[in-house]
C-alpha cells in the first residue's frame, strides 16, 4: 500500500509497540503531527522540547521501554541536545524523531534550520538523516533495535520535510530482517573460562566487595545480584543510578559509593582485596583519587561495553556479556561450592556501619531537608518511584530514601542535568499510572523546566513534586563554603525565586508550602492522596551540608563527615 | 608513541565525521588519516595513526569497534607491516643545479613529475623515513611546496619474507616522532 512519509512514521512506530509519544511540533514535522491527528496514537504535548525528551527519557527509564520524543527542525531540535545528552550519559533507549528542512534547501542555512545529524554524533549512539522515503521503515528498524540492545542509548532520526510528505510502497520490515549485520549487540562472548577465574578469586578473597552499577538496572539483573550476595554473603555497593538494585535496607547493603556516598561503603571499597565491579563505569564521582581506589583489591570488570574495560582503572580480569547472563552463569558454577562468610570482613563492616552511621542534626524549629526524605520515603514505604534533579536534594535522596526495587529511582546520573526532576517524573508516572511517583527537586532544578506543570496540569499527571527550598544553589554553595571561602559567587537564588505556590496554582496545580517541622509529615501524607499533581514548597535549612563528602581527587582518609 | 589502526568502515557519508568526532572526544591526538576504497564495494578503508600508548591504543580501537560504520579493526603496531607515504615536493631547481637534484632524487627512487624554469616537482613513495631523508637532502636547494598523504599501511603476510628485518607499524614510524 503507498503511504507518505509521515503516515509511515507514526505506522511505524505504532509496529515497534510504542504507545506514548512526547513533542512538540513545527514547520518541518508537521506532515507527522498530521498523521498523528486521527492514528490514536497517544501523544503527550510538552511546554519545551527538552522538557519532552526528559519525560520520553523518564518514561524509558521507569517502563524499561524505549522513550520516543518528536521535534520539529531548528531550535526544535537544538533543544532536545541536553535530553540526548542526558540520556545517552545513563545509557537509556530513546528514540528522538526530529522533522528537517526539505532535502533540497538542506546546507542552504534555511529558515530553522541546523545540522543535528552534525550536532548528535557524540551525544547518541547512532543517528540517521533519511533522504530517501523508501529507507525509513529500514531505518525505524535499526533504530529500535540499536536504541534498545547491548548497551542502550538514544538513536535521532532526521526526517526532511519532503521526506515526509513523499509516499512509497510500504511494508514495516521485521527486526530480524536488519541488514545490519555489522551491529552485534551482545556478541557471543565466550565467558566460561573467566567465570572460573572468578570463582577462584571469589574463594580466595578475604574481604570481597560488589560494587553494583546501572548495567544491573537496565539488563535486570536484580535477582541475580540477590542471589549472589546472599549465597556468598557479599557486602553490596552501589552507583547513584543503581540505588535500588540492591534493597538498601538489607544489612549487607552498604548503600552508595562515592564523593557523597557513605563512609562504609567507601572504607570498604578502600580496604576490600576483591571488588566485583558489575555493569559500572567507574565514574569519577566514584573513584576519587584512581591511584588509590581499591589499590589493594583484584579488580573484576563485568560489563557489556568492551571499551568501559580498562577505561578508569586497570583491572585484574574482564567479563564482556549481559550482566543477567553472566551472573546466571556465575551462580550455576557456584551452586557446588560451598562459602564460608568472611566473618571477620562482614564484622569490620558492621563496626564501621556503627562507627560512620548517616546522621544530621535534628531541629524542631527548622525543617531539615533529609528529613523530608525520609518522611517521603517512610509514608511510601520505599514503594513510589521517585526522580530528582541535580544536586544536594539528589544527593539526599540518593543517601535517606528507602531503596528497595529497581527503576524506582530515577535520575541524572551521568551527565548531571538540572531541571530533569519534573519532566522525568511526568514522563515515569505516564508510563507507570498505578504508581505514586514523587519527584524530589531544589529550588534551583526546579525553575529549569517548571514549564512543564502545564503538561502534568493539562494531562492530569499526579506526580507529587516536593521542593526542598533553601534559597540556594546548594551544592554550589557547598563547594563556595568549603574551597572558595564562603564567597557565595551567584547562587542566592532566595529574592529572586518566585512564590513557588502561586506559581503552581497559576499553572492549575495543587500546592501547599510547609515551613515547620512538624507540618511535613501531615502536609505530605495529604498530597499523597490527592488525585492530580502537587507541588509541594518545603522551606528547608538554608545552608545544610550534604555529608560525608570526599573532595575531588581524595580517598576515604580524606572524608569529611560534618 | 605512533600506533597504526587500520579500520574498515561503510562507505557512506558522515563515517569520516564519526571516526574524527570519536578521536576528537575521546582526547586523541591524530599524526595522520587516510581514507581510500579497499578491494571490497562499499567498504572504505581508513589508516590512523595516533600518538598515544598502548592502553592508548586499545582503547581507540575498542572505541571504533563500537562505532556502528565500522567493521572491523586492526591494529597493526605490534604486528611486522608495510607503512608507506607519499610526498610531491616542489623544489628551487635553477638550470645550474637541476641534474644534481635530479641525480640526488633518483637515489631515493623518487620521480620527477613536473619541470618549470626555476622549480621541478619530484614524487616519492616509501616509508615515512626516507621521505624525511629525501626532504633534509633537498632542503639546501629550497622547498617551495609539499604535499603528504600521511601514512598507509598493510600488515606484511604470516609467512613473508625476510622476518629478520621486519618491523612493526610502529617501529617503522618511530623516526618521526623523534
Amino acid at each position: 500500500m503507498r503511504k507518505t512519509g509521515a503516515e509511515i512514521v507514526v505506522e511505524l512506530l505504532q509496529h515497534y509497540g510504542v504507545d506514548l509519544v512526547f513533542g512538540y511540533p513545527g514547520g518541518t514535522i508537521m506532515p507527522v503531527y498530521d498523521a498523528l491527528y486521527h492514528s490514536g496514537l497517544r501523544h503527550i504535548l510538552a511546554r519545551h522540547e527538552q522538557g519532552a525528551c526528559h519525560a520520553a527519557d523518564g518514561y524509558a527509564r521507569a517502563t524499561g521501554k524505549t522513550g520516543v520524543v518528536i521535534a520539529t527542525s531548528g531550535p526544535g531540535a537544538t533543544n532536545l541536545v541536553t535530553g540526548l545528552a542526558t540520556a545517552y550519559m545513563d545509557s537509556v533507549p530513546l528514540i528522538a524523531i526530529t522533522g528537517q528542512v526539505p532535502t533540497f534547501a538542506i546546507g542552504t542555512d534555511s529558515f530553522q534550520e541546523a545540522d543535528i545529524y552534525g550536532i548528535t554524533i557524540p551525544i547518541t549512539k547512532y543517528n540517521y538523516l533519511v533522504k530517501d522515503v523508501a529507507k525509513l521503515a529500514e531505518t525505524f528498524a535499526e533504530a529500535f533495535y540499536i536504541a534498545r540492545t547491548g548497551r542502550p542509548g538514544p538513536v535521532l532520526i532526521d526526517i526532511p520535510k519532503d521526506v515526509q510528505l513523499a509516499s512509497t510502497e510500504y511494508a514495516p520490515v521485521a527486526q530480524a530482517d536488519i541488514p545490519l549485520l555489522k551491529y552485534t549487540p551482545e556478541p557471543q562472548y565466550e565467558f566460561d573460562a573467566q567465570l572460573d577465574e572468578l570463582v577462584l578469586l571469589l574463594r580466595a578473597a578475604k574481604r570481597p566487595v560488589l560494587f553494583v552499577g546501572g548495567g544491573a538496572v537496565i539488563s535486570n539483573a536484580s535477582v541475580g545480584i540477590h542471589r549472589l550476595a546472599r549465597k556468598l554473603s557479599l557486602p553490596v555497593t552501589n552507583t547513584l543510578i543503581a540505588n535500588g538494585v540492591f534493597p538498601s535496607q538489607d544489612p549487607l547493603s552498604l548503600g552508595m559509593a562515592g564523593m557523597h556516598g557513605t563512609r562504609y561503603a567507601n572504607e570498604a571499597i578502600f580496604a576490600s582485596d576483591l571488588l566485583i565491579a558489575a555493569g559500572a563505569r567507574f565514574d569519577d564521582r566514584v573513584t576519587g583519587k584512581i591511584a588509590e581506589f581499591a589499590q589493594r583489591a583484584k579488580i573484576v570488570h563485568i560489563d557489556i561495553d568492551p571499551a568501559e574495560v580498562g577505561k578508569v582503572v586497570p583491572v585484574d580480569l574482564s567479563i564482556i556479556g549481559n550482566l543477567k547472563d553472566v551472573l546466571d552463569g556465575l551462580l550455576a558454577k557456584l551452586e557446588a561450592v560451598d562459602f564460608e562468610p568472611q566473618t571477620k570482613w562482614l564484622g569490620q563492616i558492621k563496626e564501621w556501619k556503627e562507627k560512620y552511621p548517616l546522621t544530621y542534626t535534628q531541629s524542631a524549629s527548622i525543617i531539615k531537608p533529609q528529613c523530608v526524605i525520609q518522611t517521603i520515603s517512610e509514608l511510601t514505604q520505599g514503594e513510589a518511584i521517585i526522580t530528582t534533579g541535580v544536586g544536594q536534594h539528589q544527593m539526599w535522596a540518593s543517601l535517606y530514601c528507602d531503596h528497595r526495587h529497581p527503576k524506582h529511582f530515577i535520575t541524572s546520573g551521568g551527565l548531571g542535568t538540572m531541571g530533569f526532576c519534573v519532566p522525568s517524573g511526568i514522563g515515569a508516572q505516564l508510563g507507570c499510572p498505578d504508581k505514586l511517583v514523587v519527584t524530589i527537586t531544589g529550588d534551583g532544578s526546579f525553575q529549569m523546566n517548571l514549564q512543564e506543570l502545564a503538561t502534568a496540569a493539562y494531562y492530569n499527571i499526579p506526580v507529587k513534586i516536593v521542593i526542598l527550598n533553601n534559597g540556594y544553589l546548594g551544592m554550589v554553595r557547598q563547594w563556595q563554603e568549603m574551597f572558595f571561602e564562603r564567597r557565595y559567587s551567584e547562587t542566592h537564588l532566595e529574592d529572586g525565586n518566585p512564590d513557588f505556590v502561586m506559581v503552581a496554582k497559576g499553572f492549575g496545580l495543587e500546592a501547599f508550602r510547609v515551613t515547620r517541622p512538624e507540618e511535613v509529615r501531615p502536609t505530605l501524607a495529604m498530597a499523597f492522596a490527592l488525585p492530580g499533581p502537587v507541588v509541594i514548597d518545603c522551606r528547608v535549612e538554608k545552608e545544610e551540608n550534604v555529608w560525608p563528602m570526599i573532595p575531588t581527587g581524595g580517598t576515604v582518609k580524606d572524608t569529611i563527615e560534618h | 608513541m605512533p600506533h597504526v589502526l587500520v579500520a574498515y568502515t561503510d562507505d557512506e557519508p558522515g563515517v569520516l565525521n564519526r571516526v574524527a568526532s570519536l578521536f576528537r572526544r575521546r582526547a586523541f591526538n591524530i599524526h595522520s588519516l587516510t581514507v581510500g576504497p579497499t578491494e571490497k564495494a562499499g567498504v572504505s578503508r581508513m589508516t590512523i595513526v595516533v600518538d598515544t600508548d598502548d592502553q592508548g591504543a586499545a582503547r581507540a580501537q575498542s572505541n571504533l569497534e563500537k562505532l556502528l560504520n565500522v567493521q572491523k579493526v586492526e591494529n597493526l603496531s605490534i604486528r611486522p607491516s608495510v607503512v608507506r607515504d607519499l610526498v610531491l615536493l616542489r623544489v628551487a631547481a635553477e638550470s645550474t643545479v637541476r641534474p644534481e637534484i635530479i641525480q640526488l632524487a633518483q637515489s631515493f627512487r623518487a620521480t620527477v613529475v613536473d619541470i618549470a624554469t626555476n622549480s621541478l616537482v619530484l614524487e616519492c613513495t616509501g616509508s615515512a623515513g626516507k621521505i624525511d631523508a629525501l626532504l633534509d637532502v633537498m632542503k639546501p636547494y629550497g622547498i617551495l611546496e609539499m604535499g603528504r598523504t600521511g601514512v598507509v599501511a598493510m600488515a606484511r603476510g604470516a609467512d613473508f619474507f625476510g622476518a629478520q628485518s621486519a618491523c612493526t607499524a610502529t617501529e617503522a614510524l618511530a623516526v618521526n616522532f623523534q
